[in-house]
């Protein structure tokens, strides 16, 4: 189908864009060819949000409205969906976070505020509850300079109460593929289309909510011939419950992924809440955090240390592996050119089980962690049966604590198998310093973190986090 | 007869004049302009080494790209290549050496901005590399200054010091701080008739871009006009550096004769243009059993960077706040400015008034650990008072001190003792997390330390429909100056605000300004404003006596009329009478700070008018086994004067605040061996979000406390002290530190990471 347009909905009006180049960025569509400059670069890294859009998708006969940055967005992941931007929300008379933000004084210099206003709008779609916590939650991705955020946060709790619903339209069928210039945007519906796209392609990237692969359109200016998005592949949005295991296919967001796997594994709803911000949550998937491989991705030493199974499909069918053995080095796997993550199954807690998750990082919100423990444990009679333990951030790929975990089995869960695997713990690893932290603060801080196991899981009630307090 | 109240004047909370523009993305910024026929964007290649002689600059593949239209080094530069604000030798593009790693060499100018970056990573520059200086301990060793070291003296330091009873020594320091603002640096040239040169420009110094252009495109003065709507935010780092991106733009818009716009994006703003100081603090004080200070020695040492720009004033401010609320007999307080091979470091909120801050706060609390007292105690002992108590190391009068009323009144709205107590039985029982509390003190002297910048213009014209158009030298980068001279206009006519229009700062209707900075904004602006509108209000207060035959003295304004006893006129009545009459509408405004004097060599005078004084308790908690820590509450309470607009003070309140709280705790400048700035963008380089912005959070102003000191309508100056009220989170995490040391004094310098928490807390754990 070259040739074809990406059809969308701007601000309610149908908009078919053709002859962009596919990996311009929505930010810089929107200001240069749409003149809507409202929407604001702040920094061009998913970071700061002045950029937030609202996009939205058909669901069920209304639209679903979630943020968006959209300087991470690629134009064609545009295709089929409602965009609406700042200008768009003042129809006839100010929105009522519109209004808000204004009575509240929310607004010094203006320039992060297109984002706040759209980062509340989706937060207000959303029909959640106006509580704080909440409302941090989803302001986690935009920064303010100005004004010490208090009024944005009334604001919110505010405009909460006065929200209205924005008609839904009719959105155009999105395409399977399009070009401009020399450049192409794949857009598969099935899994066996994009198996063949894989095999034709394989020095695509592959795109799932680009907000990774979104740095090398806005930030390196990349243009690659060829980009491969698995975000429409029916069989990747599969999120089953299942007795032998949660199968989170490749194309689910951490958005959808959260409630699931905030009910069943302590900490994850907590640690996912703290991945990028409802920006990127919205877009970005377990399987792109995998298939990413960085040494301080936040989900692979939960997966590593749940002894997950991730599932690659390639022209021979499908291939299954524990995600521990995915991982090869810096950012380094063993998918095959001519592959695809499909899927990863997460073993569910079994009695006897428990489980924690600690993710360390300069700020609460939004940062990218100096180091991640994640912790299993079996116990059987008050003795440690078995452990798998994952750090993230403590060596070149995310990798178990091997020593620290043969430091504990077999041991009673008490004071003294503490002190033997943070001994242990230095013979796991030998991380290195960087701007996030010295090696020596993460080697520290891994050691220290299994004090923190030890303290939450054996029954003590002195408090062990400062953000729970 | 009488009209509808007024909707407006001073002394009440107006909203932000673009709120509404705000929130609907229809305020303009320079980059949202529509872009005219032709226009180049620039893209900057920069130096990859912290100190390299240029051997030679290739232009040529550049050139060749599609879309180039000029490839411009400091050769190419009309004019003089130096853009100082202070001394000289401070070029846009460096010439035969660059200093830093991001020093821009040459300017790419092309039809699209991704032209022109890929340009730039073509042009070859052969460099000779050259040893670099990368720290402030280097640089003192070697004795690498930008200027001479400043020093400040009263009474005999090292005397009272040998006599005092009690001494103590120790070395300290505090990080820099990357503004941050929203909106990056950018500036837009625009060629105008018989070479003169139109600039719209992100800069809180609108004069000082006007000198930097004129100058590198020699120029006289009167062919460039510079124009600033509003900026996304400034915070001190669009004062001097906005200067080099709009001379660049300026040159690149002469080169090509076409408009030309210099945007740095994220990265590249964060990398080459200049943050707050960092500082390294060396002290010895001698003091008594009470903790009274003797006598205090001060070595105070910032990371200038490769050249001056502001570093002398900087210093000049911080060591004018190294007393903050304190009397110290005796003082030699010495600056070294040190010359880096980083980036240039700049103005930042405060303007080393934090910095000073840091280094007696230090001192305070290293004096009653080795006492075993109480800092509050400490500090009550040494807290300004009456005569003989009164005089600064500067020699200025404290003469409006009213910090002990409204620390007294803080510690008990904040229930600081009982908190205190809790705390205390809260550690008793908590081995992993610990909690602490603290409070800070804060007297921020108000006027440039440079009596000529103490001026300000101001241009009011009354239309005959009774409106009003106001100009004035003072820049709006989000702090609601705009609304606030409104106001005072608006006070001074007795006219509603919304008859009144604030037109863009610009060169040609309100000459030779002063940056807007040093919380001067309101001060000097509102005062010029106020004398342009009594101007006026004069002339028509004579049409008005002779339409009612009454002494001109008996002509009042009041609610968009004009009353002689119980006759009155409407405001635009009288307008378009005077107008008849042939009486100027017009007028321009002017205010010079009084009863200021500096001497800059001895470090003595009387730099500031007045005084604006706060004080907040914060209280935090620390994980003893991560150092990740988190504020709890913050209580504080901040002196405006009588405020002009209580809603926009509470902004700058919360706002400094906030900026200050992340300045002590999370907010991360790392540089590598190699003197590159790894943090750089708001992924690695971490400000508070809103999460982090304490749960319980009361800010008030000061109540009943008019400034006794004539300022505009009594009001007091609030940009920048309440960034330092947020000391107090950073001596509340030393407090929580504390408590595992014994109360021993324990050296934990701000940024307070996590990471340098769990070293402190692990140091304290070790004694």
């Amino acid at each position: 189908m070259a040739g074809r347009s990406i059809r969308i909905l701007l601000n309610g009006e149908p908009c078919e864009i053709r002859g962009v180049p596919p990996a311009t960025t929505v930010l810089d569509w929107l200001r240069t060819e749409k003149a809507l400059t409202g929407t604001k670069e702040g920094c061009a890294e998913g970071d700061c949000g002045a950029c937030t859009v609202a996009l939205g998708t058909p669901d069920g006969g209304t639209m679903r409205y979630e943020a968006a940055n959209s300087c991470l967005l690629a134009v064609p992941q545009l295709d089929g969906k409602a965009l609406i931007t700042v200008e768009g929300l003042a129809n006839g008379g100010l929105h009522p976070i519109q209004r808000a933000m204004i009575e509240a004084d929310a607004s010094q210099c203006g320039f992060c505020t297109p984002g706040i206003v759209m980062a509340l709008f989706a937060f207000l779609e959303g029909g959640e509850e106006p509580e704080i916590e909440a409302i941090h939650d989803a302001l986690a991705g935009n920064l303010c300079r100005c004004t010490g955020y208090r009024p944005i946060v009334d604001a919110a709790r505010k405009a909460a109460r006065a929200r209205v619903d924005i008609p839904a339209a009719a959105v155009p069928e999105a395409g399977a593929e399009y070009r401009a210039g020399r450049q192409a945007f794949f857009a598969p519906r099935t899994l066996g289309e994009l198996v063949a796209l894989r095999e034709a392609h394989p020095e695509a990237p592959l795109l799932a909510g680009g907000t990774d692969l979104g740095l090398l359109f806005s930030k390196e200016r990349r243009a690659f011939p060829a980009v491969i998005s698995v975000a429409r592949v029916e069989e990747f949005h599969r999120l089953d419950i299942r007795e032998d295991g949660i199968e989170i296919g490749a194309a689910v967001t951490y958005t959808r992924a959260l409630p699931v796997l905030d009910a069943e594994y302590p900490g994850m709803g907590e640690l996912i809440r703290r991945i990028g911000s409802p920006q990127i949550r919205n877009l970005g998937t377990v399987g792109g955090n995998i298939g990413n491989a960085s040494p301080i991705g936040d989900t692979p030493p939960w997966l590593i240390a749940m002894d997950a199974t991730l599932a690659l499909r390639g022209p021979g069918g499908r291939r299954e592996m524990p995600v521990e053995d995915f991982f090869l080095g810096y950012r380094r796997t063993d998918l095959r050119p001519d592959e695809v993550i499909e899927s990863v199954r997460v073993p569910r807690l079994s009695a006897g089980q428990l489980f924690r998750i600690y993710k360390v990082s300069k700020r609460y919100d939004q940062d990218i962690s100096a180091v991640i423990g994640a912790y299993c444990l079996t116990l059987a009679d008050g003795r440690v049966s078995d452990a798998r333990i994952a750090y993230g951030g403590m060596a070149a790929t995310p990798k178990r604590a091997r020593a620290a975990e043969r430091a504990l089995v077999g041991r009673p869960w008490d004071e003294a198998a503490v002190a033997a695997a943070r001994r242990a713990i230095a013979e796991d690893f030998e991380p290195i310093g960087d701007f996030r932290a010295s090696a020596a603060y993460r080697a520290t801080v891994a050691a220290n973190l299994l004090r923190r196991l030890h303290l939450q899981t054996a029954g003590g009630t002195a408090p062990t986090g400062v953000f729970a307090l | 007869m009488s009209g509808p109240a007024l909707e407006g004047g001073v002394h009440r909370a107006w909203r932000h004049d673009s709120a509404e523009k705000h929130v609907t993305g229809r305020a303009v910024y320079i980059d949202d302009m529509p872009s005219l026929p032709g226009t180049q964007e620039i893209w900057l290649a920069t130096s990859p080494h912290p100190h390299a002689r240029i051997l030679s600059v290739d232009c040529a593949k550049a050139r060749a790209v599609p879309g180039v239209s000029a490839v411009i080094t400091a050769a190419d530069i009309p004019g003089v290549n130096d853009v100082a604000p202070i001394f000289s030798g401070e070029p846009i593009l460096a010439d035969g050496v660059a200093e830093y790693v991001g020093h821009p060499v040459a300017a790419i100018a092309a039809s699209d901005r991704d032209a022109a970056r890929r340009a730039a990573a073509l042009v070859a520059v052969e460099y000779e590399i050259l040893e670099p200086v990368l720290s402030i301990e280097d640089a003192l060793a070697r004795e690498s200054y930008v200027a001479r070291p400043q020093v400040m003296t009263r009474g005999d330091a090292a005397a009272a010091i040998a006599a005092a009873p009690h001494r103590i020594e120790g070395e300290a320091g505090c990080g820099g701080q990357d503004h941050f603002y929203l909106e990056g640096q950018v500036a837009l040239a625009v060629p105008q008739e018989d070479s003169a040169m139109l600039v719209h420009s992100s800069t809180q110094h609108p004069t000082e871009v006007q000198h930097g252009v004129a100058h590198t495109l020699g120029l006289a003065a009167n062919a460039v006009t510079v124009e600033v709507r509003r900026m996304g935010g400034a915070f001190g780092g669009k004062e001097s550096q906005a200067t080099i991106v709009a001379a660049i733009a300026a040159v690149a818009a002469r080169v090509t004769g076409l408009p030309a716009k210099l945007r740095l994006a994220r990265d590249e703003d964060m990398i080459v243009t200049g943050k707050r100081h960092d500082f390294l603090f060396r002290y010895e004080a001698g003091f008594d059993g009470t903790g009274r200070i003797a006598g205090l020695d001060f070595l105070f040492a910032a990371r200038a960077g490769n050249v001056a720009d502001l570093s002398t004033s900087v210093m000049g401010r911080a060591l004018c706040h190294a007393d903050n609320c304190y009397d110290i007999p005796n003082a030699l307080f010495r600056g070294f400015c040190c010359k880096t091979n980083t980036v240039s470091n700049t103005a930042f909120r405060g303007f080393g008034g934090p910095q000073g801050m840091v280094a007696i706060e230090i001192v305070i609390e290293h004096i009653a650990r080795t006492l075993g007292m109480d800092v509050e105690a400490v500090r009550r002992a040494n807290y300004y008072g009456a005569a003989p108590r009164n005089v600064a190391p500067y020699g200025q009068v404290v003469d409006d001190n009213i910090i002990e009323e409204i620390v007294d009144r803080l510690s008990e709205m904040a229930g600081y003792e009982e908190r205190r107590r809790e705390i205390a039985a809260f550690n008793e029982t908590s081995p992993v997390i610990r909690k602490g509390i603290a409070m800070v003190p804060i007297k921020f002297g108000i006027s440039f330390n440079v009596k000529s910048l103490n001026q300000a213009g101001a241009l009011v014209h009354v239309y005959t429909d009774g409106s009003v158009h106001l100009n004035h030298g003072g820049t709006e980068m989000g702090q609601g100056l705009y609304v606030k001279i409104a106001q005072v206009v608006s006070e001074a006519f007795q006219i509603d605000l919304d008859r009144i229009r604030v037109s863009p700062a610009s060169t040609d209707k309100v000459p030779n300004t002063s940056a807007t900075a040093a919380s001067s904004g309101s001060d000097l602006n509102g005062m010029a404003a106020l004398d342009a509108a009594n101007r006026i209000k004069q002339r028509m207060a004579g049409v008005a006596a002779e339409h009612f035959g009454v002494a001109p003295g008996e002509v009042r304004f009041a609610d968009n009329r004009v009353y002689a006893g119980n006759r009155s006129l409407a405001f635009d009545e009288l307008a378009k009478m005077s107008w008849a009459e042939r009486v100027s509408l017009s007028a321009t405004g002017f205010y010079r700070t009084p009863d200021i004097h500096w001497d800059a060599e001895r470090m003595q005078g009387r730099p500031f008018f007045y005084y604006a004084y706060g004080a907040c308790i914060a209280e935090v908690a620390i994980d003893t086994l991560t150092g990740e820590n988190r504020v709890l509450r913050a209580d504080m309470i901040e002196d405006c004067g009588t405020s002009l607009n209580p809603a926009i003070d509470l902004g700058q309140i919360e706002g400094g605040f906030v900026q200050g709280m992340g300045w002590v705790t999370m907010e991360e400048l790392w540089w590598d061996a190699g003197g590159r700035l790894r943090t750089h963008g708001p992924s690695t380089y971490k400000i508070p979000g809103s999460r982090d912005v304490p749960p319980v959070f009361n800010v008030h102003i000061l109540e009943d406390s008019p400034n006794p000191h004539p300022t505009i309508f009594r009001s007091k100056a609030v940009g920048e002290p309440p960034l330092m009220l947020a000391l107090s989170v950073w001596l509340a995490i030393r407090d929580a530190v504390s408590t595992l040391a014994g109360g021993r004094f324990v050296r934990l310098d701000p940024p307070a990471t996590p990471e340098r928490v769990l070293a402190a807390v692990e140091a304290a754990q070790a004694r």
